[in-house]
């Protein structure tokens, strides 16, 4: 009874800090927004509701929501998974770069994005201008944007990073003897996947594949630049009723309809978590990791680095090379283009030649991101590392499994809801945040904070009890066990968990560009104002700005990699 | 008991950090200086010079909110007029202006300077909504296209059913996108809401493309930057704007705009006092600022769009490229805000399905 009742009293001090932020920064602003939409209702509180529920467009927009999203994340799994095979299994030189370059696409603004597949697959871009030069075409061959195909690539693109981190990095510590002794008790090949290894991996699979799903069923910017004006999620028809048509019950209702959707997947998914989590015995890089040593693992290992290099890695290269390279139409012969080398956009991105007040130098705005990626990371990290022991050890109560599926919530919120959530609901001192830049960290932390949660759980999940228990009899303290037993076990989760934070941050442009302040633009914000811009320069510069983010991300994501190679990861 | 004690420490620095009023508060700065909020969409921009001469002049200090677009910001302000945070809101234009008016967030203001403002800029006669700047929307076309196939380049709205501009022109969908609506509105003054929906079922049968947005519109379709659409719906300042924001000196712009009667739909920028500001001499201080000629000559290089202040003087280059509309297509802000939703819904059912 004593050790029970001490068991809660530490629960519910785990859980006191991401309750009450969440409680305080997301549900508060939610349901100050919502109730106010729901109250300028003209004809009562059900009005909006039937006439959502019985409007062909909710239902449309709903389905195409689904659709989308179960194709892209199906999509992705077949391109992450055999990612993660290889970065799981195989030792090679350039492996830590691969990984630091698939992890960048996942930190683009969707501007950017649009700007990379536009220089790739545009109608100007590297492979159309090829094929006319090639064939002597006058018309571009490739029609990319405004597809379904190209809502399904990019998501792609932006999510592959996901499941290869989630699932490459616990794959890379199950035991290969698990599968070796089925294979020596009879089993083949399939079967050995099909009864051992699957199901020791599908927690890590179910997990990123569900955080893909949610992002794919929000998608906002990839529906509206590259999708166009045919495709709307949930997301985006909640942007068009609550900006241009100010409709905000309309908005409230297809917000709810959007976060029971989320919810309930995530309920769905906590269920199912919790039927096929098996405590296992990690196992070291060492053991795990072979070199590529025979023909067959060469062959496979370079058609999947080819595959990956193909999708994620090629569309940045185009825009990098564009953002170089002067292309016009030569003045009098529309159809040739002459390329030629320049550094004339990141020459100017250093000059205010407008003398804006809000101008900032690249360096300012990478600082700014920086610091705000920062005390994003420790903020999910001292609000996740928490919630993810109190679910790890308490697995089988009803309140654990409502708050598991509670922190997924704001993945699943449109951004322009909780943007004016805030605008209502903070509005009194001390909390009057409406024009403080703490806001952008907040926000941001509401995103990167259920990516920590989801990324530890699993690792905390299987340590096998009896090690903690070994260790509390043996005299340790709850918290000289976290100590000693959970943080080794964890530090390479940690570190991943730490990396999604920040590159979060480091990309968020929808909810910044609601709330950050004019005179402290991070880069994405920075970039978007270059887009926006007509003249050869502004596009040039966005496209240079957008190469330095790039490469200020990957090397975090390097060093990140990096880091973990030396103290710790060791199991 | 160690991380106990720790994530009791973290909850409360949160908590602490979180409430913690220093951050954005207006009284942070030096002893008596007093600190005007001006709400905003993300395309202000002005020049330091001219918002330092503002500061200096009346010891005080500007801040700017100037987040989300103007829609975006428009409904923050309209959210937050029980318990306003800005005391001045700058970037309704006349498509949003009924919004702005019937959530009546604005105080009247009669500034001196209205006087010199000509009346065609005027949308609000009770003086809520004060006209600021103003910039067309306009069909823009990429003249080497038109002179290397030898064809004539389209004169109007009415051209662009020939079939000898099928394929070529690319518009910005009007559910998203503020030029998109704009020359949707050009269309419904110019033809009447008898007819509108005649002419793009015109535009469809001759291919008409649609996008999201006006970046990609421009630089990703418009043939001028690599697409294969030869007209765009974009500004009547762009073509300046390739010259004035070209990496290499130009001598003249590559593009040139339709000023047809009806084929251009204007769109004016207000400011307004916020009701319940407590800082309201500075505030009437800071709009006649935005109405006087310093700032008004300061607005075309910094937001692209043209001073309501005859007396301003603009930019000579810039001048010399700038074509402007004599008679553009009008539609009451009024009408608008009735119909924004059934227009735009039908535009969808005609063009898009």
């Amino acid at each position: 009874m004593i050790f029970k009742r001490y068991r809660s009293a530490s629960l519910i001090l785990l859980w006191l800090a991401p309750v009450c932020f969440l409680a305080l920064f997301y549900f508060y602003p939610m349901v100050s927004i919502l109730t106010l939409s729901l109250a300028r209702s003209q004809g009562g509180l059900l009005t909006p509701f039937i006439s959502a529920l019985t409007s062909p467009i909710t239902w449309r927009v709903l389905s195409f929501t689904f659709w989308q999203a179960i194709l892209s994340t199906l999509l992705t799994l077949a391109v992450g998974l055999p990612g993660a095979y290889l970065i799981s299994h195989y030792d090679f030189r350039g492996k830590g770069l691969l990984q630091a370059l698939t992890g960048i696409p996942f930190l683009m603004p969707t501007l950017v994005v649009a700007a990379a597949f536009n220089a790739l697959l545009g109608p100007n871009g590297w492979l159309n201008l090829g094929l006319k030069r090639g064939f002597g075409l006058t018309s571009p061959p490739i029609h990319f944007s405004n597809t379904l195909i190209a809502i399904l690539i990019a998501h792609v693109f932006y999510n592959t990073t996901i499941i290869i981190r989630m699932v490459g990095d616990f794959w890379s510590h199950v035991d290969p003897r698990l599968g070796q002794a089925a294979r020596m008790l009879g089993a083949n090949r399939w079967q050995a996947i099909r009864r051992v290894t699957l199901p020791i991996l599908t927690p890590a699979i179910a997990a990123a594949a569900l955080l893909v799903f949610i992002f794919d069923f929000t998608s906002f910017g990839v529906i509206l630049i590259l999708g166009g004006p045919r495709f709307a999620t949930l997301e985006v028809e909640i942007y068009y009723q609550t900006i241009s048509l100010f409709n905000l019950p309309m908005a409230a209702v297809l917000a709810i309809i959007q976060l029971l959707c989320t919810l309930g997947l995530t309920i769905f998914y906590t269920r199912l978590i919790r039927r096929l989590s098996i405590p296992l015995a990690l196992k070291s890089h060492q053991v795990t990791q072979r070199r590529l040593t025979s023909p067959r693992a060469r062959l496979v290992a370079g058609t999947i680095i080819i595959l990956l290099f193909a999708l994620l890695i090629l569309p940045l290269a185009a825009l990098a090379i564009r953002s170089v390279i002067r292309l016009e139409p030569n003045r009098g012969e529309q159809t040739v283009m002459s390329p030629g080398f320049t550094l004339d956009f990141y020459r100017a991105l250093f000059t205010n030649s407008s003398q804006s007040i809000f101008y900032a130098s690249p360096s300012t705005a990478i600082a700014v991101s920086l610091g705000y990626a920062l005390a994003t990371t420790t903020l999910a990290l001292l609000l996740g590392i928490p919630a993810a022991l109190a679910l790890a050890r308490d697995d089988s109560s009803p309140v654990s499994h409502s708050l598991d599926a509670m922190l997924m919530l704001p993945l699943g919120t449109s951004a322009v809801t909780l943007g004016l959530g805030f605008i209502v609901a903070l509005d009194k001192p001390p909390l009057d945040l409406r024009s403080s830049w703490l806001l952008v960290p907040l926000a941001h932390t509401l995103v990167a904070f259920p990516f920590v949660v989801r990324n530890l759980t699993p690792a905390l999940r299987s340590i096998r009890p009896r090690i903690r228990q070994a260790a509390a009899v043996l005299g340790a303290s709850p918290g000289s066990v976290f100590q000693h037993i959970d943080l080794p076990l964890i530090a390479r989760s940690l570190l991943v968990a730490a990396a999604f934070a920040f590159t979060i941050s480091l990309g968020e442009f929808g909810a910044t560009s609601l709330i950050a302040r004019p005179e402290y633009p991070t880069v994405p914000i920075a970039i978007y104002r270059l887009f926006s811009r007509p003249g050869d320069i502004n596009y040039g510069q966005a496209l240079a700005l957008s190469t330095i983010l790039m490469v200020v991300a990957g090397a975090g994501m390097l060093i990140i990699d990096r880091m973990r190679i030396g103290d710790v990861g060791e199991f | 008991m160690k991380t106990k004690l720790v994530y009791l420490l973290v909850a409360i620095t949160m908590f602490v950090s979180a409430c913690s009023p220093a951050a954005g508060s207006p009284t942070s700065t030096s002893t008596a200086q007093r600190t005007l909020i001006v709400m905003t969409h993300d395309s202000f921009a002005a020049s330091k010079s001219v918002i330092s001469a503002f500061e200096t002049a009346n010891n005080i200090k500007l801040q700017f909110i100037a987040s989300g677009d103007a829609g975006t910001a428009l409904n923050k302000a309209i959210l937050a007029k029980d318990n306003p945070f800005a005391d001045v809101f700058y970037g309704v234009d006349n498509t949003f202006l009924s919004r702005a008016l019937t959530e009546s967030i604005f105080q009247p203001y009669n500034s001196p300077i209205l006087t010199d403002i000509p009346a065609q800029y005027k949308q609000d006669p009770q003086n809520n909504a004060l006209p600021v700047d103003w910039g067309d929307v306009c069909l823009n076309y990429d003249m080497q296209y038109f002179s290397n196939h030898n064809i004539a380049p389209p004169q109007n709205l009415e051209d662009l059913l020939k079939p000898e501009y099928k394929n070529m022109l690319v518009v910005e969908n009007p559910a998203t996108s503020s030029p998109g609506l704009a020359f949707l509105l050009a269309t419904i003054g110019h033809f009447g809401t008898g007819k509108y929906l005649d002419y793009w079922r015109g535009l469809v049968a001759n291919n008409v493309q649609v996008v999201n947005d006006w970046e990609t519109a421009y630089y990703t379709n418009f043939s001028r930057w690599g697409g294969d659409r030869p007209i765009v719906v974009s500004y009547n300042s762009s073509p300046a704007f390739e010259v004035v924001g070209s990496k290499t000196p130009v001598s003249a712009p590559e593009t040139a705009v339709i000023t047809s009667d009806g084929s251009c739909f204007r769109q004016i920028e207000f400011v307004g006092i916020l009701h319940g500001t407590k800082n309201l001499d500075l505030a009437e201080k800071w709009v006649d600022f935005m109405l006087s000629t310093t700032f008004q000559e300061d607005i075309p290089l910094q937001m692209y769009v043209f001073p309501v202040n005859p007396a301003a003087k603009l930019d000579a280059t810039f001048q010399k490229f700038l074509a402007i509309p004599q008679n553009p297509a009008y539609v009451s802000p009024d009408d608008i805000a009735a119909n924004r939703e059934s227009w735009i819904n039908a535009w969808t059912d005609t063009v898009l399905r």
